[in-house]
């Protein structure tokens, strides 16, 4: 069985390491550093630490701030809470005047499972792309989210990073490093294009070993950065498949797969089909069942392969 | 840097001040003369009396920092920043047009001297409040001065800042509450009352000043005693009047957000010549 690894683990891990590194990073969180493992950083570094209590728009404003004075702020929360509670701010005082704040959130997707619908974050891709300025990544295991969390704090400007709560298959290894220019291409193929992202890309990787044992050749790439869209590459791939299936644990409204067909609508029209949730909430519940009753499964993007190559088959010439 | 002012070149300062704030808001056709009106005097004074900066050297590190929380009164922010020395008087006449750097509400680094992006009401506190947290790490001398305004206050958002910054008794920052009374669908305590202000901030950890916010002495005083606040942020609440100066103006609600006419206008500057 593969190794199971929690990327808020790696984001703890990857404080520590910046902590080291770099004086002006500061770490704030709104009380729930222990589950985002910001506490680990505030354990070693308790000065550059700043609990905000439950006031997620508190954090955002001083992160802000911390940011016009030179201080490197990294703010934390469940992806629900400082996105959600905090989107004006983010927006307007983060983004708006381009702030190097990094939006570090952990416990996105339906995968937080038991706590329920109000907890499972299944919009914040899409909240967080729609703003001028910020840039949005989705990791796909500890080693990837270590990586590029180590990586950002020499990129300037407003980011945010989702992160999921639960331990998940681990895709790369400890010499990863994270490439701001081009997507992991975990399998060449030519018949179809499967775009995944976050706790999705393991699972994408299964459903691609199933479609290759039915003769079904996948292109699997993993969409670490949901912007930047890196759009060349994407139109590679999908010019020479012909079709497209997109897997995120987001809904479908606005997130990953809406940002890869904004780009085909525009510059090659092709069969896509997205794997998500369907525009509705979560419920309670085990977090590798929810993933299945939510259709976000192996099983749903073998589907989904074999519904968008039907469709290019059948497209009016 | 702004050592060195009289308090009766800070009149006179105040007073060019309020004729840029007419000027600016009767050019763009629109804007808020009122509220911009009503802290003229604390701004005034904060800048040409107590802040440390350097027109010449905007970014230097150890400067003190003014956010306007209250983003929508710019006329009093650029006609100070003019004064102040970080552009020259010309810009003005292109306030809220297109392609100005004098925005609406402020946008950080359009100009120098804007220190932040403001606006989206109730945020100015919580930025302040991370300026002033960076600042003591960073072991720099600097202070932060964040004006609200009394209806501001109403979002949940300065709150959550009040009790951070007490929780952390962040000594280097001064909050400032332009308490004109009026917001723009009435009076602020028929809209919903802010009341009692002293004892809300006190509550919250601040030390807590009630001042005349149209009265230069009573400033310059309040302001030395806030700034000299250790162990504790420093709150001060200035009665004013919004709209001051102007008599058709004052405690005009329409005000808020309303430009004068140009016949207005001209009434308007010349009372201000003749008053103060």
């Amino acid at each position: 069985m593969t190794e199971k690894k929690a990327m808020r683990d790696a984001y703890g891990e990857a404080l520590i390491a910046l902590g080291n590194s770099d004086a002006d990073v500061v770490v704030l969180d709104a009380d729930l550093s222990g589950s985002t493992r910001t506490a680990m950083f505030a354990k070693v570094f308790p000065n550059r630490f700043f609990n905000m209590g439950i006031a997620e728009q508190d954090m955002a404003g001083t992160a802000a701030g911390f940011s016009c004075v030179g201080k490197k702020p990294f703010m934390s929360s469940f992806a629900m809470f400082a996105t959600g509670r905090a989107w004006e701010p983010i927006r307007n005082s983060i983004c708006l005047p381009n702030l190097n704040v990094k939006v570090v959130c952990t416990h996105a997707g339906i995968t937080v499972g038991e706590d329920g619908a109000c907890h499972q974050a299944l919009e914040d891709i899409s909240i967080m792309r729609v703003i001028p300025h910020m840039s949005v990544y989705v990791p796909a295991d500890y080693y990837e989210a270590r990586a590029l969390i180590i990586a950002l704090n020499d990129k300037p400007g407003p980011v945010y990073v989702r992160l999921a709560r639960a331990g998940s298959p681990v895709v790369f290894d400890e010499n990863y490093q994270f490439n701001f220019a081009e997507y992991p291409v975990l399998q060449s193929g030519s018949d179809v294009s499967l775009f995944a992202c976050g706790q999705m890309v393991p699972i994408a990787q299964k459903a691609a070993q199933t479609l290759q044992a039915a003769g079904i050749s996948v292109d699997l790439i993993n969409i670490n950065t949901i912007k930047p869209l890196h759009g060349d590459q994407i139109l590679k791939s999908v010019i020479k498949t012909g079709a497209v299936v997109t897997a995120e644990e987001h809904s479908i409204l606005g997130g990953m797969g809406s940002a890869v067909s904004e780009l085909l609508a525009k510059n090659a029209p092709t069969p896509i089909e997205f794997v998500g949730t369907q525009d509705v909430f979560g419920e309670s519940g085990d977090g590798d069942l929810l993933m299945v009753k939510y259709g976000l499964s192996e099983a749903r993007i073998v589907e989904a392969a074999q519904k968008a190559i039907a469709r290019k088959a059948n497209r009016p010439s | 840097m702004s050592a060195g002012h009289s308090l009766q070149d800070v009149k006179e300062i105040g007073k060019r001040i309020r004729k840029k704030i007419i000027q600016q808001v009767t050019w763009a056709g629109c804007g808020h003369p009122g509220g911009s009106l009503s802290g003229t005097d604390i701004l005034s004074t904060l800048y040409f009396r107590k802040m440390r900066f350097n027109a010449q050297d905007p970014q230097w590190a150890d400067r003190d920092r003014f956010v306007l929380s209250k983003g929508h009164c710019t006329p009093l922010l650029y006609a100070t920043l003019s004064e102040a020395g970080y552009f020259s008087d010309d810009l003005l006449t292109s306030f809220r047009k297109i392609d100005s750097k004098l925005q609406g509400h402020p946008e950080k680094d359009y100009l120098p001297g804007i220190e932040m992006s403001t606006g989206a009401l109730g945020q100015g506190l919580a930025i302040g409040h991370g300026m002033a947290l960076g600042l003591k790490l960073n072991n720099s001398p600097g202070r932060v001065f964040v004006m609200m305004g009394d209806g501001e206050i109403q979002e949940g958002m300065i709150w959550e800042a009040a009790m951070s910054a007490g929780h952390y008794k962040t000594d280097n920052l001064v909050g400032i509450i332009d308490a004109n009374g009026q917001q723009i669908d009435g009076n602020v305590k028929d809209i919903m009352d802010v009341a009692p202000l002293a004892d809300k901030w006190a509550a919250f950890g601040w030390h807590t000043q009630v001042i005349d916010g149209h009265d230069y002495e009573a400033i310059d005083a309040a302001l030395d005693t806030a700034i000299n606040v250790t162990g504790k942020p420093a709150i001060i609440i200035c009665k004013t009047v919004k709209g001051k100066g102007v008599s058709f103006m004052e405690g005009v609600v329409k005000f808020h957000g309303t430009a004068p006419s140009v016949e207005q206008s001209e009434i308007a500057l010349q009372e201000i010549e003749e008053k103060y």
